[in-house]
């Protein structure tokens, strides 16, 4: 069934039909509508899903967390100031090795307050070991929260599915609803090898002091690692069944392409209809669009880019003193390669500046122009 | 792709009209994208919703700066805000106003059109007096004007998604249809 | 009462994926840290319940009729119970292992 949706509500429809059992949040602007549907939901008992209210993000994980151990399919999301309260929890549902799936609607961090996106909030969580899934349609949002716990569950890794602010959270598109029959075939019940469990029980996240401590993170490594062939499984099985594919990353015309783009969240479906201007005009422009952020898709990356002369980064965030972090990554994805391309660094859109396909173009311009690559180009800087 | 802007005031159903039309579109097999001027909307403030209309998917994510047309929900804000800004040559401008277009003071190579929209959501109650929305009226003159989307999938779409009055308010787009006056 | 596994691993291939204990504290018990153990002396006790409030364990469960009974399975003698007893009802002694 298609229905027009809201990417906030095609987050709790992805959570419907992933039929989760625990939903513990905390409203925020611009992720509140995810909450208050899965709240009626739960209400009118469409979902059999016990709704939990806190206090707080840091006690909505915290919950989420506890669920998850205990052997149920857990669900959170946030936004922002939010998911920086949260962070304490993220390790530590990365340590307990608890499958929740978080929806983080980015928006910038302050001060000064704003609820417009940026993706500063949730490529802070970088190093945490959270998965981190960067969409751009409703569609995708919804299907990703089922890939989402396929994946989390297999590898016993949180995952954190991201969407831009308004320009998805609060945006109609279509979206087709997969019949709840195909999902329950795609998605088993959640049976992780330990949980709390009063016939078997078990301390989880004790004291372990330098003997194990060590092996555990590795451990964490190594699933992360994992996760990116499962990833590629579960998209590919759910392509089979639903008819739909997303990829770690996409190439969108790269094949020969002068200037490769490298975009993530909804730049890139702007850039998508630039690149297709371009085309026309005689300009051979690719996109790589960045999905799977964690685990890095270091091998997409190298065989995409590799084939590149110039590659232009847009970054909606900035990791002060370096640069944006799609950039420093793709650079390090890059470095021990073959073929490195030169890499040119834009930061667009910071606190939900609109990027458009005139911010695009000039991106292409001015990397068409220049011959040595530059790290950090501010696109549109007031001056 | 069609693309179109309305202008409209915090409690009017600006975006609701919108989100409508989109629906209205999806039921006719076209793809359509609706979203809000993004901020923080209060009752009375000046409030912006964007529609895109088109028969395959649609990817651009950024606000609507080239309407084809642009609907104006409330007529005090000809004054305040830039409507036609962008608005392409040709393209429609739909007054809610008991005027006749040619009394509707715009400048430009466009084409306008006006209904009495207000009087309509009076008429059949929708709203209160002091604040009729008139949302479900304006996008019958939408239709009649452009013809971007058929009067019988929104007149469903209305049935199917007002809030309330769910038959009053498809009245009121039925009979801003008819009387829509044009330049 | 709850049944646990003792979890035996040697190294990281045969380890579990979660930060579980090697086992629960049923299995984990915490009495050999103690080196004084507290006795009730169940003449003077009038079962207040103080014991049991105080112990930070808890290892002194209470009894049907509200007398305390130690459970010396995990009591660390710490003494708390001993300091608090309002009838001086519970002594210290040295542990003989």
């Amino acid at each position: 069934m298609r229905k027009l949706m809201m990417g906030n509500h095609a987050l709790s429809y992805g959570a419907k039909l992933s039929r989760v059992q625990v939903i513990a949040a905390y409203p925020i602007t611009p992720q509140t509508q995810v909450v208050e549907l899965l709240s009626e939901m739960c209400a009118n008992g469409e979902l059999d899903a016990k709704f939990v209210k806190v206090e707080s993000e840091h006690s909505a994980l915290a919950a989420s967390i506890g669920a998850s151990a205990a052997g149920t399919r857990a669900f959170t999301a946030t936004s922002s100031q939010g998911l920086a309260l949260m962070h304490e929890m993220i390790h530590w549902a990365v340590g307990a090795r608890t499958p929740v799936v978080l929806g983080n609607i980015n928006r910038a961090m302050a001060p000064p307050w704003s609820i417009w996106t940026e993706q500063n909030d949730s490529l802070s969580q970088r190093d945490t070991g959270i998965m981190q899934v960067y969409c751009e349609s409703n569609q995708e949002v919804q299907d990703t929260v089922i890939q989402s716990y396929k994946v989390a569950e297999k590898v016993l890794l949180p995952c954190m599915l991201v969407l831009d602010a308004f320009y998805l959270s609060h945006t109609y598109e279509p979206v087709d609803i997969p019949e709840q029959k195909l999902v329950d075939k795609y998605l088993p019940k959640f049976n992780p090898p330990y949980k709390l469990d009063p016939d078997d029980v078990h301390a989880f996240g004790g004291l372990t002091d330098a003997k194990w401590y060590y092996e555990l993170r590795y451990k964490i490594e190594s699933a992360i690692e994992r996760a990116r062939g499962e990833w590629r499984k579960a998209d590919d099985e759910f392509g089979e069944i639903f008819g739909r594919k997303y990829g770690l990353v996409e190439d969108y015309k790269c094949e020969d392409a002068d200037i490769m783009l490298v975009t993530s969240g909804t730049i890139t479906g702007t850039a998508r209809v630039t690149v297709d201007m371009l085309r026309d005009e005689g300009k051979k422009i690719g996109i790589l669009k960045i999905r799977v952020f964690r685990p890095f898709p270091t091998d997409e990356v190298r065989d995409i880019l590799g084939g590149a002369k110039k590659v232009a980064c847009i970054d909606r965030n900035i990791s002060f003193g370096q640069s944006g972090v799609f950039f420093e990554e793709i650079k390090s994805a890059l470095y021990n390669s073959s073929h490195r391309p030169q890499i040119w660094g834009y930061i667009a859109g910071l606190g939900g500046r609109d990027v458009t396909p005139d911010t695009i173009r000039e991106i292409v311009k001015r990397t068409e122009e220049s011959d040595k690559p530059q790290e950090l180009i501010w696109i549109g800087l007031k001056k | 792709m069609i693309e179109v802007r309305l202008h409209g005031r915090g409690g009017q159903g600006s975006v609701v009209a919108s989100k409508m039309l989109a629906s209205a579109l999806l039921k006719e097999g076209k793809w359509a994208q609706s979203f809000p001027e993004f901020g923080v909307e209060r009752r009375g403030q000046p409030v912006t919703a964007f529609l895109r209309i088109d028969t395959k998917p649609i990817g651009a994510h950024y606000k609507i700066y080239k309407p084809d047309h642009v609907v104006i929900l409330d007529p005090t804000l000809l004054g305040q805000v830039n409507v036609t800004d962008g608005l392409k040559k040709e393209g429609w401008i739909i007054v809610n106003s008991e005027r006749a277009p040619d009394e509707i003071d715009i400048k430009g190579d466009f084409k306008i059109a006006t209904v009495d929209a207000t009087g309509i959501a009076i008429k059949y109650g929708i709203g209160s007096k002091a604040a009729p929305i008139v949302n479900t009226a304006i996008i019958g003159a939408l239709v009649k004007t452009t013809g971007c989307v058929g009067i019988k999938s929104v007149l469903q779409t209305i049935r199917e998604e007002s809030p309330s009055k769910p038959e009053e308010n498809a009245m009121a787009a039925k009979e801003a249809y008819e009387k829509t006056r044009t330049t | 009462m709850p049944k646990a596994k003792k979890i035996v691993w040697k190294g990281v291939d045969d380890m579990p994926e979660m930060a579980v204990s090697l086992s629960s504290m049923r299995v984990n018990k915490t009495a050999s840290w103690r080196n004084l153990k507290p006795v009730i002396d169940y003449d003077k006790c009038k079962p207040c319940g103080i014991c049991w409030k105080f112990c930070p364990e808890p290892a002194i469960l209470l009894k049907e009729d509200g007398s305390p009974v130690i459970d010396y399975d995990y009591c660390k003698g710490c003494g708390i119970c001993a300091e608090e007893c309002p009838r001086n009802a519970i002594t210290m002694h040295r542990e003989e292992r």
